[in-house]
């Protein structure tokens, strides 16, 4: 959208001008070029591990750890790279990692951000406002840190009772990283910018509505969700889709916490469940960065980071439809 | 062209002509001119024998923000089966002494309120403040209809009352019952289902008179209701205003001293947060006691 | 007509109730589980920022911030003053390059923005890469500058193919992290400035790109502050870049003798990676040294923070009278 006029043609101050434009657009188009390689780029190095799969890449079967080890371990004549990998395990666990961040944290959200905007005391949301950017601030890799030195061993020895882990000791050790610690980190970290954009949109709901429903006899509570929170719905989309994007490219922290087994948790191992190792995709990514120079690994790898370029795509365009569906009840629709 | 054209000719205001202006017939008689400037008054039902019952009372209400006085020790009265008129100039407090009937005004953090409200005798502070604003409803000068379709506005106080939700079916009657209240039904019965935002003003400021007449409430306070609607809604809304007077008492807040002529029963004059005079609407347009309701109403200033 | 009545008659659709019986059970969990969560997400701030500063503390001695680490992991003693240094390297490159490409594309953005669909393929792209994982950039990033033409920014592994990591490259792809950031700060201060200060610097004469030079940038000078700073403190805590582009040694590591171009080109760490390869998921395995440089890494990012909030909330010029 430009803003006002331009000066009529002709005048001395157009060529200028016309440098100007050119010299930006030129850069703006150079860094949309950029974008366009590493999409480009990042499927074409991705292409042969989907390729030689094909739909199995998708599906079960095997353990993925030995399946990447063997991949790693290719003769060196390109022939008779071995490709073979059936990321299911990385799938399952990249849905239900982020699926059950995203879930609770809105949940967490929504009730943080209704409490701050409605039933706070005043200085104690005069407080709350920075400590959500503060939180929102606070880098990764010390979520990690602190999740690695205090919670897992917390989890490892003192909630894992022993008869769990020889349940499963065959198959992989529990050591207290895993599903449950790696979901509450990740849970912790998303909230604080869903927060941040909820007591926003809370806050700018039209006085006439909120004034309008408590004058109507309805309580404080029942007011802010039929009214403010429904008036809000666009931003709290906004807000859960910005919070599954940063959960799925989330990879050190989870990297450090949720196990570096790439394991499928299994539900019907009962409690077992939360406390069995997960990988996703982007932390998959961090764990065999070594491998990167090996080349059919390289490309495994950068399949992975395909998976998370569609995911990103699809979130974003998800977003929008969403959206823009619920356009027919808000002030715009006049 | 080689030669430029002549100007156009000058046209000369006529100075020594007659004015155009209609004469007023002389007033020698000394009437004050209040008398013949007045509004009528709307068409209305014959008031009922009996002295209306009173509904709501302050005793020495006042209300302060912070350290400014906005309402000082106001004392009136709000009968059911008449229409009490706040009239005055802008920033006098009348908004403010609206709000405190329901206890909106608690909803301004800053605002302190001394005296008593009651409602048909008890005060008004002893009672849960929703179960308060369900028997004294209000209107905003705003029109400002949630963003539901036009059947959830007008079942949004009904459905949200706290115990178990009434179904749709059991809805519909009320919903109707209200509409038809509020001279809406009509125009929007084939409509109930789309968005109440794509109504015109006037049809959104009735469909807020159908939201709060869906919840019974014993008493209607309107805040500059027609304020921000064309001529043809004002009158839709002052009818309305005026058939309501026998089951609901009603205050309304307004500007437009010809609207509080057409509709009002008593009227209550407030100047600078103090009551200045307080009585049957006749009495104070036409013979105003006290000297700045008899300025105010005759357009001296405000 | 509505008569007062009884109090306690069945309450219809109309029947009064009375007291708190207006709210339901369902409204008072509500509230509860709004306190609930409220009290939840004050304790997790308090518990984090406490314990960080407890073992932070703990750890910390003050020469530690200006003495080298020891070559080797696993080995105690010495400090993380050349992770610093790295931080602050890639962090002022990252800057460098975001910042001015950042405001470029704003200005364009919102100024000029013909022809349209380059324009609504520019912001979606930017929007792009804000969505983008920093893995995935990181990736990228070795993608890109591990092609030979580029083999002049990295140290060159064997076989002549260069290693494709290095101060340079990571400070490259970390402005792209920062670039969503600052487009955005500054597309939203310009798009404040209203029309009449832009018609009257047209007015007087002036063309579109001294308008912009002389009036509009300096006008938008803290949103492109908060930007840039918001984008700083972005790249700072960012370790998945830094993990996959910079290498793994803890000192500095130049590459050839040009002083300057041979830190850049070099590799080394940051404070991020510092303190990953010395919890218990790198390779060090020493909490101490971990937990002393999370320290510094969260005063800096919140000082960052709070630089932010201090440029936002000053009294800023307004246009109308």
């Amino acid at each position: 959208m430009t803003q006002g006029g331009a000066p009529a043609e002709g005048q001395p101050g157009d060529r200028t001008d016309q440098r100007t434009e050119l010299v930006l657009g030129a850069l703006s188009a150079a860094v949309l070029l950029l974008i366009a390689f590493m999409i480009v780029f990042v499927f074409t190095k991705a292409w042969p591990s989907f390729s030689h799969n094909g739909l199995a890449w998708f599906g079960g079967g095997g353990n993925v750890d030995e399946q990447l080890t063997n991949i790693f371990n290719s003769p060196a004549d390109p022939d008779e790279y071995v490709y073979t990998l059936h990321a299911w395990p990385l799938l399952y666990s990249t849905a239900l990692i982020t699926g059950g961040a995203v879930l609770i944290g809105t949940g967490l959200s929504l009730l943080s951000a209704m409490f701050i905007v409605e039933f706070a005391p005043p200085w104690l949301a005069k407080v709350l406002q920075p400590v959500v950017r503060l939180l929102a601030a606070v880098p990764s890799v010390i979520y990690g840190l602190i999740a690695l030195l205090v919670l897992v061993p917390f989890v490892g020895n003192d909630v894992i009772s022993g008869a769990e882990k020889e349940s499963v000791q065959y198959v992989i050790q529990l050591d207290g990283t895993g599903l449950i610690v790696g979901v509450t980190v990740l849970t912790v970290m998303i909230a604080p910018i869903m927060i941040a954009i909820v007591t926003d949109a809370l806050r700018s709901v039209p006085r006439g509505w909120t004034e309008g429903a408590a004058a109507l006899g309805v309580n404080r509570f029942r007011a802010l969700r039929t009214v403010s929170l429904r008036a809000a719905r666009p931003a709290i989309v906004a807000a859960a889709v910005l919070a599954t994007a940063r959960a799925l490219g989330e990879a050190i922290m989870l990297s450090m916490v949720s196990g570096s087994h790439a394991f499928a948790p299994n539900p019907l191992d009962g409690v077992t469940f939360f406390f069995e190792p997960a990988l996703t995709f982007a932390a998959a990514i961090v764990d065999h960065a070594d491998e990167l120079s090996v080349k059919p690994s390289g490309q495994t790898i950068y399949a992975f980071a395909a998976i998370l370029l569609i995911s990103s795509a699809f979130l974003s365009f998800a977003g929008w439809v969403a959206r823009r569906s619920m356009r027919k009840y808000t002030l715009a629709a006049r | 062209m080689d030669t430029v054209k002549p100007p156009p000719p000058v046209r000369r205001i006529q100075i020594e002509a007659e004015p155009t202006v209609v004469q007023a017939p002389p007033s020698g008689n000394g009437h004050a001119p209040l008398a013949t400037g007045m509004a009528p008054r709307l068409k209305q039902l014959p008031r009922p024998a009996t002295t209306p019952l009173e509904r709501m009372r302050t005793e020495g209400l006042s209300i302060a923000y912070g350290a400014k006085l906005a309402v000082n020790e106001v004392s009136l009265t709000v009968r059911q089966g008449e229409v009490l008129a706040l009239i005055g100039p802008s920033g006098c407090g009348k908004t403010t002494l609206l709000r405190s009937l329901n206890r909106l005004v608690e909803l301004t953090p800053a605002a302190t309120r001394g005296g008593r409200i009651l409602l048909d005798g008890e005060d008004v502070d002893g009672y849960d403040v929703t179960w308060l604003r369900r028997r004294v409803g209000m209107l905003f000068q705003q029109p400002n209809p949630f963003p539901m379709s036009i059947f959830d506005n007008v079942a949004y106080g009904l459905r949200e009352r706290g115990s178990k939700k009434p179904s749709k079916k059991q809805l519909e009657p009320a919903v109707s019952e209200a509409l038809h209240r509020a001279g809406l039904f009509e125009e929007v019965k084939d409509n109930l289902d789309h968005p109440a935002l794509a109504l015109s003003g006037g049809q959104q400021q009735r469909l807020c008179i159908a939201r709060s007449l869906a919840v019974r409430p014993e008493v209607l306070l309107l805040d500059e209701p027609c304020s921000a609607l064309d001529p043809i809604s004002t009158q839709t809304i002052e009818e309305t205003i005026v058939a309501l007077r026998s089951e609901i008492a009603i205050v309304i807040v307004t500007h437009n001293l010809q609207q509080a002529q057409r509709v009002a029963d008593h009227v209550a004059f407030m100047y600078l947060g103090d009551l200045v005079e307080y009585g049957e609407a006749e009495q104070v347009f036409r013979s105003p006691v006290a000297e700045r309701t008899r300025e105010y109403v005759s357009g001296g200033f405000g | 007509m509505s008569a007062h009545a009884g109090a306690r008659a069945a309450p219809g659709l109309w029947g009064r109730i009375r007291g708190n019986e207006s709210w339901s059970v369902g409204d008072r969990v509500g509230v509860g589980l709004a306190w609930a969560a409220g009290l939840l997400l004050c304790a997790i701030a308090a518990s984090i920022v406490l314990y960080m500063l407890f073992r932070g503390l703990q750890f910390l001695s003050f020469s530690d911030i200006f003495s080298h680490p020891l070559p080797g992991l696993g080995e105690s003693g010495g400090g993380f003053l050349d992770p610093i240094l790295g931080t602050v390297v890639v962090a002022v490159l990252g800057t460098l390059i975001a910042g001015p490409l950042g405001v470029s594309i704003a200005v364009w953005l919102t100024e000029y923005a013909r022809p349209a669909w380059l324009a609504r393929a520019v912001e979606s792209g930017v929007e792009i890469v804000a969505g983008t994982p920093s893995i995935v950039l990181a990736i990228f990033g070795l993608i890109v500058f591990q092609e030979s033409f580029f083999s002049f920014l990295s140290p060159t592994g064997e076989g002549a193919t260069p290693l494709g990591r290095s101060f340079f490259i990571a400070g490259a792809m970390m402005s792209l992290i920062a670039l969503p950031l600052v487009v955005g700060a500054t597309r939203e201060a310009l798009h404040s400035i209203p029309r009449h200060v832009r018609e009257a610097s047209y007015a007087l004469g002036k063309d579109r790109a001294s308008t912009i030079r002389r009036v509009l940038l300096p006008a938008s000078r803290r949103g492109i502050g908060t930007g840039v700073t918001l984008g700083m403190g972005r790249i700072i805590g960012d370790t998945a870049i830094v993990f996959i582009l910079l290498g793994a040694t803890l000192r500095f590591e130049p590459n050839g003798s040009l002083p300057g171009w041979d830190l850049l080109t070099g590799n080394g760490s940051t404070l991020t990676t510092y303190v990953f390869n010395n919890s218990p998921a790198g390779e060090g395995g020493q909490p101490e040294k971990a937990y002393a440089a999370a320290f510094v890494l969260l005063a800096i990012v919140l000082a960052l923070n709070f630089a932010v909030d201090l440029i936002t909330r000053g009294k800023g010029k307004s246009w109308t009278r």
